[in-house]
């Protein structure tokens, strides 16, 4: 019904927008990796140590980066246009498989992180707006602030200190216990054992910036007339938070969470590189290091994938928290 | 005895007394317009009454009985059973006092399914019914609307059927036509007007348009700088209003009958601004009062009684009540 059309609205309007936007992503990005010094034949005439000027030059022309750079542009957009990401020179294998490889778990490690980020950041914000300036309110800043001025990978050594190296309660590196050859419920523990550092690594910060939003948003909607109505219908106070307050405050917070998508998929970088985590972040950076473009402009192009659908589900979060939304 | 009776209430905030010593009283089914000017404590005697002041506010004295039995002593548990069931409240800005993101079925249905005990699909029934009897038009498609899809006299018209929905004995409405036009106005009042004589609700209006006093209400009581300075019938207030605050107040309207217009009479007011009254020991209104004595000045004039439910703090008119200059000097 109405929920119905207003869903459909906002994955039209979405639609509409994400074709362009991915086309200029591709684009930019093919030309401003351009810009950086050297390229894979480059680095990989150094890493063997004895190229001659020849090698050097096959190994250019094999991987087509001796052409022009208009060519090698349009070249990507052809193989783009037939879904094919093109060949890696550096992993020696297809960018699709590459990347299809990692992706799960970067995405399993970002939605992990935000809706920890969201579910902490909003129930201590609540709590912190419930006793606004008592001790539950004081302690919980003081840690929110904990949160907001330390980088995340130093939260994330000092948690390998503590509870791998300390406590050796969770494991420090990876994403699975490697040769353990685990299978149903094992598999699943010991695959969210290796989940809990990273992701609280990576939510931390997120954390502290949406418990502010929230206690922020919680205080604001208090005064707002609706409450007193609410009263006076002698509702009991926690529904009075939950229905009537929360649900309001949570439109902020939701708008903050989408624009912080981005940098969740940059700090994934990080995190990935601190924990071994293998994602699309390290793969990244082994990327750039190698100067393997082809590789590169597959994960930015599905980052941007990445993003742009976390955004449409966000929006459609959006419609169904805020009728004020969609209808327009 | 009466419906709703307050007595002797006094309500501060931190370094003002908002509310001073009001006493008055509500029969059931009847409409007493409590008017006065903006910061009068008009809000925070309905308010008291509900006991939904805001967090720094106190009620420093007084007792608010209902059917006799005092409010202010009810825990906040039992007073919540009170809220909603026997006194609901309407207020002045339908677009904010609606909340934005539930529907108005919800909003409608959840005060229903708080007071009795309905199903889900029933009290969605009953919101259906209620919007009906606001006359909303199509009232089972609207049911399922947002706030922000109504015009602003629907969105009143969807606070009313909320207030009236489990049938409260008194119905409090803080300038509930304040934030709407003219016509609309006219039409939410007699909505009001109707529902109380369909339902017998008591209401107390609350108010500075005087008329909508003459036209909706059966009582007035006039407030000036938290005191109830008038109290009386609408007829015999409107006839001969006697304390001199009221006589301002109606001396300010302009007369159209009388063919007057601010661009051909210069307009009545009454001299001084409401600020005169912060510390001012003895009555409130003596720096704003044409008949004022140096004893006006010296203690608070009590509110005294003249019979016919009507009373008055002003010692000067009650020493003359009997003069017939009085009712002369009304219009």
């Amino acid at each position: 019904m109405r929920m119905g059309r207003r869903i459909a609205a906002t994955l039209k309007r979405t639609a509409v927008h994400a074709g362009p936007t991915v086309l200029g992503i591709i684009v930019l990005d093919f030309l401003f990796l351009q810009l950086m010094p050297g390229n894979a034949a480059d680095v990989m005439a150094t890493e063997a140590g004895s190229a001659t000027e020849e090698t050097v030059a096959a190994l250019r022309h094999q991987f087509g980066i001796d052409q022009p750079v208009l060519t090698q542009l349009l070249n990507f957009l052809g193989h783009l246009a037939h879904l094919d990401l093109g060949f890696s020179p550096r992993f020696n294998t297809s960018v699709a498989d590459l990347i299809m490889a990692r992706l799960p778990n970067t995405l399993l490690l970002m939605v992990t992180a935000l809706a920890l980020a969201l579910v902490l950041g909003i129930v201590f914000g609540a709590v912190m707006a419930a006793w606004a300036g008592r001790w539950p309110d004081r302690v919980l800043s003081v840690i929110v602030l904990l949160f907001y001025s330390m980088p995340g990978f130093w939260v994330g050594l000092m948690a390998v200190v503590l509870f791998s190296v300390k406590l050796g309660w969770l494991p420090s590196d990876g994403n699975e216990t490697i040769g353990a050859d685990l299978t149903g419920f094992a598999m699943v523990s010991d695959r969210l054992a290796h989940l809990v550092l990273p992701a609280l690594a990576l939510a931390s910060f997120f954390v502290a910036v949406y418990a502010r939003l929230t206690r922020a948003a919680m205080l604001e909607v208090q005064r707002q007339d609706f409450m007193r109505t609410a009263k006076a219908k002698g509702l009991h106070p926690l529904l009075i938070q939950l229905r009537h307050a929360l649900r309001n405050a949570l439109v902020p917070v939701t708008t903050v969470a989408g624009m912080h998508l981005g940098n969740l998929l940059g700090g994934a970088v990080v995190v990935e590189t601190l924990f071994g985590w293998p994602g699309m972040g390290r793969l990244t950076l082994e990327a750039v290091l190698g100067r393997d473009y082809a590789v590169l402009l597959g994960v930015l192009l599905l980052s941007s994938f990445v993003v742009i659908v976390a955004n449409v589900l966000i929006d459609l979060l959006h419609a169904w928290l805020d009728p004020r939304i969609g209808s327009a | 005895m009466p419906l709703l009776s307050v007595d002797g209430l006094s309500v501060a905030f931190p370094g003002h007394a908002a509310v001073r010593e009001a006493s008055f009283s509500l029969a059931a089914g009847e409409t007493l317009a409590l008017v006065g000017e903006s910061g009068c404590g008009k809000s925070v005697t309905a308010f008291s009454v509900m006991r939904l002041l805001p967090p720094n506010a106190r009620v420093v004295s007084g007792r608010i009985l209902l059917e006799g039995a005092d409010l202010l002593a009810l825990s906040e548990s039992e007073m919540r059973e009170v809220r909603g069931a026997q006194v609901s409240l309407i207020q002045q800005e339908p677009m904010t006092s609606l909340n934005p993101v539930l529907s108005i079925g919800l909003q409608i249905a959840e005060v229903i399914r708080r007071h009795e005990k309905l199903s889900r699909k029933a009290a969605r029934a009953r919101a259906v019914e209620l919007l009906d009897l606001v006359s909303i038009p199509d009232a089972h498609r609207r049911i399922d609307d947002y706030p922000h899809n109504l015009s602003g006299g629907m969105r009143q018209r969807v606070m009313i059927a909320m207030a009236v929905a489990c049938r409260p004995k008194l119905l409090i409405a803080d300038e509930p036509t304040t934030a709407l036009d003219v016509t609309t106005q006219a039409q939410v009042l007699d909505l009001l007007d109707d529902l109380r004589h369909r339902l017998g609700m008591a209401v107390l209006l609350i108010t500075h348009d005087l008329g909508v006093v003459a036209q909706w209400a059966d009582r007035i009581a006039v407030m000036y700088a938290g005191r109830i300075v008038e109290q009386a019938g609408i007829e015999p207030f409107f006839a001969a209003p006697l304390h001199p605050y009221s006589r301002g107040l109606l001396g300010a309207r302009v007369d159209v009958d009388a063919d007057e217009h601010y661009s051909t009479h210069r307009l009545t007011e009454i001299p001084g601004n409401v600020g005169s009254a912060a510390g001012q020991a003895g009555c409130s209104f003596a720096p704003r009062c044409p008949v004022a004595q140096p004893a006006c000045r010296q203690a608070v004039p009590p509110l005294v009684g003249l019979g016919d439910e009507r009373a008055v703090a002003c010692p000067v008119t009650v020493s003359s009540h009997s003069s017939p200059l009085l009712g002369g000097e009304a219009r």
